[in-house]
C-alpha cells in the first residue's frame, strides 16, 4: 500500500510532470488563461491519460513483446492514442452529453499533448505492473491539472492586478510565472527517495 | 536559389520556431540543461523534420483528405523510430540523456505543423530546404538556450569549464529552464525591432 502512496506523492509533486519533467507544456501554456477552461482541460488530460495508459500497457504486453516489435512502440502508441481520442469523444457524446459541453473542444488538442505519449512511454520503462501503471498516470494526470489550475489562478491575478512591461506581455511574463512556480514545486523535492 | 536560401532565413529568424511561433516546448524546456544536449535535441529534430517533409510533399496528393492527419502521424512516427534506434546504436550517451524525449520528437508539434502548412502544399526540393531552414532556426535556438543555461549554471561552455565553483544550479533545474526562455525571447524581440525598423 505505501508504495502506491509513494508512487502518488512522487508523480504529483516531487517529479510534476509540467513543472519538473516538462511533458505538456503546450496546453500549460496555451489553455491557462482562465480557472474554468484549466478545469476542463486538466479533467480531460486526467481521464485520456489513465485510459491511454492502460490500453498502451496491455498493447507492450499482449502484443508487442510477443511478437518481439518493441522497436514498433512509438509508431504504435501515437495511433493508438490518437485513435482512443477519437473513440471518447465519440462515446462520450452519446453516452453523456454533459460531460462532453464541459471535454469536448479540448480532446482533440490531447492527441498531440506530449504528457499522454510521455507518461504512457515512462511506465513502460519504469517496468511498472497494471496497478502500478494505472496509479502512476492517474497520479501524473491530477499533478498535470494541479499545475494547469495553479498557473490560470496566477495568470488571471497577473491579468487583473499587475502592469507588466510591453517587452514581457504575453509569453515571457507566463514563462517566468511558470518558473516561480516550479521553483515553489521544488521545496517538495527529497520527500519522496 | 535565392528562393531557397530566403527559405532557410525565414526559418532560423522570421518563423523561428521557438521564438516566434512558440511552438514545441517540451523538448525545448526539457533538454537544454547544457549546450551540448540542445545541439543534438535539434539536430535529431532537424533531421526527422527534413525527411518528414522530403515525404509528404511527394506522397501528399495521394492521401485522401480525410485520414490526411493520421497518416502523416504515421510517416512521422516511422522517422522517429528511424532516429531514434539510429541514435541508440551510434551516441548511446546521448540517447540516454535526452532519454524520452527522442520518441516524444513525434508529437513536437513544429514537425506536425510543417507538415500541414508547408510540405503539403509545395514542392519536394522547397520542402526540404524548408525543413531545413525551420530545423536550423529549431537547433540553434536550442543550442543557444543550452549555451546559456550551461554557463551560468556550471560556468562552462560545451562542457569545458571556464571558471571554478558551481555556478547558480537553479539554471540547470527546472525553474532555470523557463527564465532563461523567458529573458531570451524577450532579447529576440527586441533585437528583432531593431533589424525591421533598419
Amino acid at each position: 500500500m505505501s508504495e502506491y502512496i509513494l508512487i502518488v506523492i512522487a508523480a504529483i509533486f516531487v517529479n510534476n510532470v509540467v513543472l519538473a519533467q516538462f511533458l505538456g507544456i503546450c496546453p500549460f501554456l496555451g489553455v491557462s488563461n482562465k480557472v474554468s477552461t484549466s478545469l476542463g482541460m486538466g479533467g480531460a488530460v486526467v481521464f485520456v491519460l489513465t485510459l491511454s495508459s492502460i490500453v498502451t500497457y496491455l498493447i507492450q504486453h499482449f502484443i508487442l513483446i510477443p511478437l518481439k516489435i518493441e522497436y514498433m512502440q512509438t509508431l504504435t502508441f501515437i495511433l493508438v492514442i490518437a485513435a482512443l481520442v477519437q473513440m471518447v469523444e465519440i462515446i462520450l457524446k452519446k453516452v453523456s452529453p454533459a460531460l462532453y459541453q464541459a471535454l469536448g473542444i479540448f480532446l482533440p488538442l490531447i492527441t498531440t499533448n506530449c504528457a499522454v505519449l510521455g507518461i504512457a512511454i515512462l511506465s513502460i520503462q519504469k517496468d511498472y505492473g497494471l496497478a502500478q501503471t494505472t496509479i502512476f498516470s492517474l497520479a501524473s494526470g491530477a499533478g498535470f491539472a494541479l499545475a494547469l489550475i495553479l498557473f490560470a489562478g496566477l495568470r488571471e491575478q497577473l491579468d487583473l492586478t499587475s502592469d507588466v512591461p510591453k517587452q514581457m506581455k504575453g509569453y515571457p511574463v507566463a514563462l517566468i510565472v511558470a518558473g516561480l512556480l516550479a521553483m515553489a514545486f521544488m521545496g517538495f523535492s527529497g520527500i519522496v527517495k | 536559389m535565392k528562393k531557397r536560401i530566403q527559405i532557410i532565413l525565414k526559418g532560423i529568424f522570421e518563423e523561428n520556431p521557438i521564438f516566434v511561433l512558440v511552438l514545441g516546448m517540451c523538448p525545448t524546456l526539457a533538454t537544454t540543461s547544457s549546450a551540448i544536449n540542445g545541439l543534438s535535441m535539434g539536430l535529431a529534430t532537424a533531421f526527422v523534420l527534413m525527411l518528414s517533409n522530403l515525404t509528404i510533399s511527394l506522397v501528399g496528393k495521394m492521401i485522401p483528405d480525410k485520414v490526411r492527419i493520421p497518416s502523416y502521424i504515421v510517416i512521422i512516427a516511422a522517422f522517429v523510430t528511424v532516429v531514434d534506434l539510429l541514435m541508440a546504436g551510434y551516441l548511446p550517451d546521448i540517447h540516454s540523456t535526452l532519454g524520452i524525449f527522442i520518441p516524444l520528437i513525434v508529437v513536437n508539434c513544429i514537425v506536425l505543423a510543417r507538415a500541414e502548412s508547408f510540405a503539403a502544399k509545395n514542392r519536394a526540393a522547397d520542402s526540404i530546404f524548408d525543413g531545413l531552414g525551420i530545423g536550423l532556426g529549431f537547433t540553434l535556438a536550442l543550442t543557444f538556450l543550452g549555451f546559456v543555461r550551461e554557463l551560468l549554471g556550471s560556468y562552462s561552455v560545451f562542457g569545458y569549464k571556464l571558471a571554478p565553483g558551481d555556478g547558480i544550479i537553479l539554471f540547470i533545474l527546472a525553474p532555470g529552464a523557463f527564465f532563461a526562455l523567458a529573458y531570451l525571447m524577450i532579447l529576440f524581440n527586441i533585437v528583432k525591432k531593431k533589424f525591421i525598423k533598419k
